[in-house]
Order: structure tokens, then sequence, then C-alpha cells
């Protein structure tokens, strides 16, 4: 007997018994639903991650010359962070030498940040990151101004007390006011504010909108960091990828010999990208894709005792249709058979109906709750294989149950 | 039992007596010995204790007996459906009482056609379906399946109900189609199980009238029953009793001979 004819045989009977096929179908259909809402997020958060919220951190193309790395991934080994605290710190002085050794083409800035209380007259005193800055700080990392304007180059180069506001920022110092042009304090020093910046989102509920930016040399860097002179980093944006491993190496060629280090001792430095981001999420990926997939794992596991209980009952029912069977000539490999795509068709009919559900789900998820979610086209594959193995182990025991049935008794069943 | 062996023909005795040996192709049936014993919780039950059978090609014969005279387990003998203990089988010039399973299932599909005092078709396949499906096991394209199994419904005269269900048949409709899936793999025997046992009277009667014309085609008829006057419309009657074979005689002699005795069975 051919497998079109059996999954012809195993459609009939299950059309002809829908309500037992339903709550066949139910286990799998529900693990398999969760299978692909889970991953749908974690695909959904991987590309969140990768476009936006990694390119918010650091940009593309773009590394950071910095003491020790801002974003670390895991436990960090103990000794690992006080070899990071006896790291000589970078220096406003680190960033000529290094900018002169950059391929050209490449654009650098400097910054420092720290969360500082900021107050205007219109609030109470807010925290909010506060930022240093030089060089082509907003180009890097793509921040537009959306009302009044960036930093004039003289006012960079002159430190002037002006100050660019995320959004957030400006609903909290200057509720229902126009903030350009009016003044807040850090520090008791006055800034007036010229411009705010386009709207950057949120993520996981963190905006990305409470902020301050002011030029590097204005009096608030003194604040940011405690010793003088000392810098957070040097960022560099490479116009390519082979360029950025190039400029990568040549900063830190420019930092190993201003910290004088011999061949063979370690940088005591580091060098960040986006990399580093991307590896702490593929690293908590690994971690959520797990739980997706031990999740719908039960709903599967339940999913194959129900398969192979109403497989059970159904050799039961039909051992009389297996004696009239046998004794038209099927062989025992022919009732197996049968049985076996019986149970996988039922089973991979509830995989798909899970993964119209799954889908469904996943939409349902990405508009009423702020995960984004992205159906992964391999975790569809992976649902209907599941669906199809779930129902071949599940069948196994109850097909050979039946392909053993001794066509006289089968034959006498009433 | 003296009088029983009157019905065997020498010819016949010749055959069975010569064990081990392939039969002539004449003969479609041969038993030589057949024994088969069950354990029924630690008691042995001898249903058969040594049948000699042997029955040529186009005869239409009936095997009749009491209850636990063994009619059923010879019955599931010749229909392979189970193996002797002991004894030789020969169905169609193959030795089928040593074969394994799936080549007794394969004898089953090309051999015989079984047909059932419960019809036992498939409840939810159609009429043409339910003869579709010995094709289905011998491994015949859809096509030609669904050609043959059209011929043998209409050589049952179902032509016109072959897309319906059994539960829109009648008895005997059903019965026919039962006759049609039997037919559909031109088998060296037709078996019928009791095949009136659940038609009334009239029903049977058709039922027995397609049995008859199948016969003058030249089908091998072996009709497994209790009832006398079904039996009477086979041309030879074979009656076990206590797993052997009792008599074995022609209808004329089967009927005069109860005509003498008086006593019905």
């Amino acid at each position: 007997m051919g497998i079109l004819e059996a999954v012809r045989l195993a459609l009939a009977t299950l059309v002809t018994q829908k309500l037992k096929s339903a709550f066949t179908l139910l286990g799998v259909c529900i693990g398999v639903m969760f299978l692909i809402a889970v991953v749908s997020i974690v695909e959904g958060m991987g590309r969140y991650m990768e476009r936006d919220l990694v390119g918010k951190l650091i940009g593309v193309n773009v590394f950071e010359v910095r003491r020790a790395p801002s974003i670390n991934i895991g436990d960090v080994d103990p000794a690992v962070w006080e070899e990071y605290r006896r790291r000589p710190r970078l220096f406003e002085d680190d960033v000529a030498p290094v900018v002169e050794a950059m391929p050209a083409g490449t654009r650098w800035s400097v910054y420092s940040a720290d969360v500082l209380s900021v107050d205007s007259r219109y609030s109470r005193p807010r925290r909010t990151t506060v930022y240093a800055v030089d060089g082509e700080y907003f180009e890097i990392r793509n921040l537009g101004v959306a009302r009044g304007r960036r930093f004039a180059p003289q006012e960079i180069t002159n430190g002037d007390n002006v100050i660019i506001l995320g959004v957030d920022l400006v609903e909290r110092l200057f509720p229902g006011l126009d903030p350009v042009g009016r003044t807040l304090r850090i520090g008791g020093v006055p800034y007036t504010v010229v411009g705010i910046a386009e709207p950057q989102g949120s993520a996981f509920g963190i905006s990305f909108d409470n902020f301050a930016i002011a030029p590097y040399r204005a009096p608030v860097h003194r604040l940011l960091n405690r010793q003088p002179r000392v810098i957070d980093a040097i960022q560099v944006q490479a116009m390519n990828e082979t360029q950025l491993t190039e400029a990568m190496e040549l900063a830190r060629t420019v930092m190993r010999t201003r910290h004088k280090l011999r061949p063979g001792q370690p940088d005591n430095f580091s060098l960040q990208t986006n990399d580093t981001a991307l590896e702490f999420w593929n690293r908590l990926k690994g971690y959520l894709v797990l739980a997706g997939i031990a999740l719908p794992a039960i709903g599967l596991v339940v999913g194959a005792i129900v398969i192979m209980n109403i497989m059970l009952v159904a050799v039961a029912e039909r051992t009389r249709e297996i004696g009239v069977r046998k004794a038209l000539g099927a062989r025992r490999r022919d009732i197996l058979s049968q049985f076996l795509v019986e149970a996988a068709t039922l089973s991979t009919v509830g995989a798909g109906i899970g993964i119209g559900l799954g889908y469904a789900l996943a939409q349902a998820i990405a508009a009423f709750t702020p995960l984004p979610t992205s159906v992964a086209p391999w975790s569809v594959a992976v649902a209907v294989a599941l669906g199809a193995g779930v129902g071949v182990v599940s069948g196994v025991y109850p097909a050979s149950r039946a392909a053993r049935l001794d066509p006289v008794a089968a034959l006498r069943q009433e | 039992m003296a009088d029983a062996a009157l019905g065997v023909t020498a010819e016949r005795q010749a055959v069975v007596a010569a064990a081990g040996a392939a039969p002539s192709p004449e003969w479609v049936i041969v038993t030589r010995g057949l024994t088969r014993s069950y354990d029924m919780g630690g008691e042995i039950v001898r249903a058969l204790r040594g049948v000699d059978i042997a029955v040529r090609r186009n005869e239409y014969v009936a095997i009749m007996g009491p209850s636990g005279s063994g009619k059923s387990t010879l019955m599931n003998l010749i229909g392979c459906l189970d193996t002797p203990n002991e004894g030789e089988y020969w169905l169609n010039g193959q030795l089928v009482s040593t074969m394994s399973d799936d080549a007794l299932a394969r004898v089953r599909n090309k051999e015989i056609g079984f047909v059932f005092q419960t019809f036992n078709l498939l409840p939810r396949a159609s009429a043409l379906h339910n003869v579709e499906l010995p094709l289905v096991y011998a491994g015949l394209p859809a096509a030609e399946r669904r050609r043959k199994a059209e011929d043998a419904l209409r050589r049952v005269q179902l032509d016109h109900r072959m897309h319906h269900k059994p539960n829109e048949l009648s008895g005997g409709q059903r019965q026919r189609v039962a006759i049609a899936r039997a037919l559909v793999n031109d088998p060296s025997i037709l078996l019928a199980d009791e095949p009136t046992g659940n038609l009334d009277s009239q029903t049977s009667s058709e039922i027995m009238k397609v049995f008859e014309s199948l016969s003058q085609q030249g089908q091998t008829v072996i009709m497994v029953t209790h009832e006398p006057d079904i039996a009477a419309h086979a041309r030879r009657i074979i009656v076990l009793r206590d797993g052997v074979v009792a008599s074995d005689e022609k209808q004329n002699q089967f009927a005069a001979r109860l005509q003498a005795t008086g006593a019905g069975h």
C-alpha cells in the first residue's frame, strides 16, 4: 500500500471522527503553537537587538577606545574586574594621537557620560544621563535634532554653556513649554537649551530619550569624571568593515605605544564594537531559545501520550477492521504503516493548526505588548518535522500491536 | 464411519494418501492429516484430528457439521488465516501449511476470496472502495483497481450502487458487495463462512443464486454452513464431526442418505 493511499485513509478517518481527532490534536497543536510563538518572540527581539538597540549603543562600523568594556557578558571574574580597575585611564591627550592615526574617511568623537541631577525653574530636579561630547558625535550616533539646532562649531570649540535634550527630559523639565532658548542648571551652572533630539524610542520599558548632551569643553565635563582630563571613550566610525579592522589595528598600535606596552604584554585598554553587544545578546538568545524549546516540548510530550492512547483505543476499536484487512491480504507492514501514517498525519495536522495559531499568537503579542515578534521560517519547518515525528514515535507501539494481531482472533472480535 | 467412505472416490483417496507430493494441477485444495489443537487455559482442545480433503477445480463444496465439530477451524486453515499443528495443506499447487505470516497474507490476497456471515465491509468506505481493498494490498495502480472493482460489482449486479456506503445498502446488497470483493482478485477459491447466516430466506436464496451462477462460470466455491438447505445448493457435501471428516458425498447421495435415516442436522 502506497504512502499516499495511507495518508488519504488517515485523513478520511480524521474527518469521520472529528471530535476525537480534535482532542488528539490538541497536545501537539498547543506545543507547536508555543514553539512558534516563543521562537517568534526570540527572533523578533533578536532582529530588534541587531538592527535597532545595538545600533543605539554602538553604531555599525564603529569602535570605541575605552579603559574597560562597558558591555560585559555574563559573570565577569573578580580577577578580571581587578585588572580593569588597575588599567590606566583614558585621557584627553590620547585623543589627538589616535585621531591622527586614523585612515582618511573615518569620523571620530569623544564623550564622557554620567547620571547627574538637572533642574529648571519649572520642575523639581531630575536625574538624567549627561554627555559631554566632542567631534562628530551626532553624526556617528546618527542622532538628529527635531527642534532647534545642533551645536555650532565654535560652541564646541569654546565649550559654551549650551545643551541638547532628549524628549523625555524635555517633558519633565519644561512641562507644556517650548524649551528652546530656556535655561536649565547642572551643578548650579546654567545652560541654554538649543535643540531637542529626535525621539529614540524605548526597549523593554527603558527609554532612550532621557539624556542631555553638552559640548565637551563646557564646565559639566568636570562633573562626569572626577579626575581631571579623563574621558570615557574615543569613538571612531569607519566607512566599511575592512576599514574598521584597519582603523582598530592602528588605534591599538597608538594606544600600546602611549601605554608603553612591550610586545607580548596584553592590552591594558579595550576596543569595543557592536559585536561585543551582539555577543551579549546572542548568549541571552541561547537561553531564550532553550526555554522556547523546553516549554513546547512539554506540550509535545503530552501530545505524544494522548496520541498513543487514542491510537491504542483505535486499534482496539478497529480490531475487526484489522482482521478483515489481513484476511484480504494486508501484511504486517501494511497494517503497521497504516496506523503509523494515521498517527503521523493526525499529529502533522495538529502541528499545522498549531503553526497557524502560533502565527496568530505572535501577531497578537506584537500588537498588544511591547515585545517585537517575527515568525522564523526554520521554526515552522521544525514544527512540521516535530509534528510528524511525535506522531510516528507515539504511533509505533499501537501500530505494532495492530500489526501483530492474529487474523482469526481479530475477525472473531465483536 | 464406514458408509462415509463410500462417497470418497478412489482417485481422491490416492491424492490425499500421497503425503509430501505436490498434487496435480486439477486439485485446488488437498489437505493431508490436518490437525489443529488449542491451549484453552491449560486444557488442550483438539479441534481437528487429521482432516483429509481433496477438492478439484470448479467444485462447489459445502462443509457442514454441528458446533464444535471443527468446521470453523477448518475454514480458518483453508482460508490461510491459521496454520495447522501437523499435516499438509496444498492450495493451488503451493504448500501453504509451512508458510510465514507475510507469505500467507500474499496467498490470502491472490488465492482466496472471503465471504463472511457478517459481511465485514469497512463501514466508512463506499462499496467501490471496499471492493478495491484487496487490489490495494495487491499493489495495483488506482485506475486499474477502479476498473476491476467496477467489473466485479457489475458481476453481482451492484454497479448502480457502487458509491453507496454499507449502511446505505440492504443486507443482500452488502453480501453482494462482499462477494464482489471476494471475486475481484480472481481467487482460486471463493470461501464463504455462513454466507446467509444474517439474511432472511428470500435474500438467502438470491445469494445462493449468485453462488450458483459463479460456480457455473467455473469458480471453485467452498461454503461452510450448518444449515442443510443451504448446503443442499452445493454439489458436494463434507460433514465434519469431532474434528474428522464424517462423510464426503455428492449432493444427491447426501440427500438420499438423509431421506433414508430420516434424521436432519
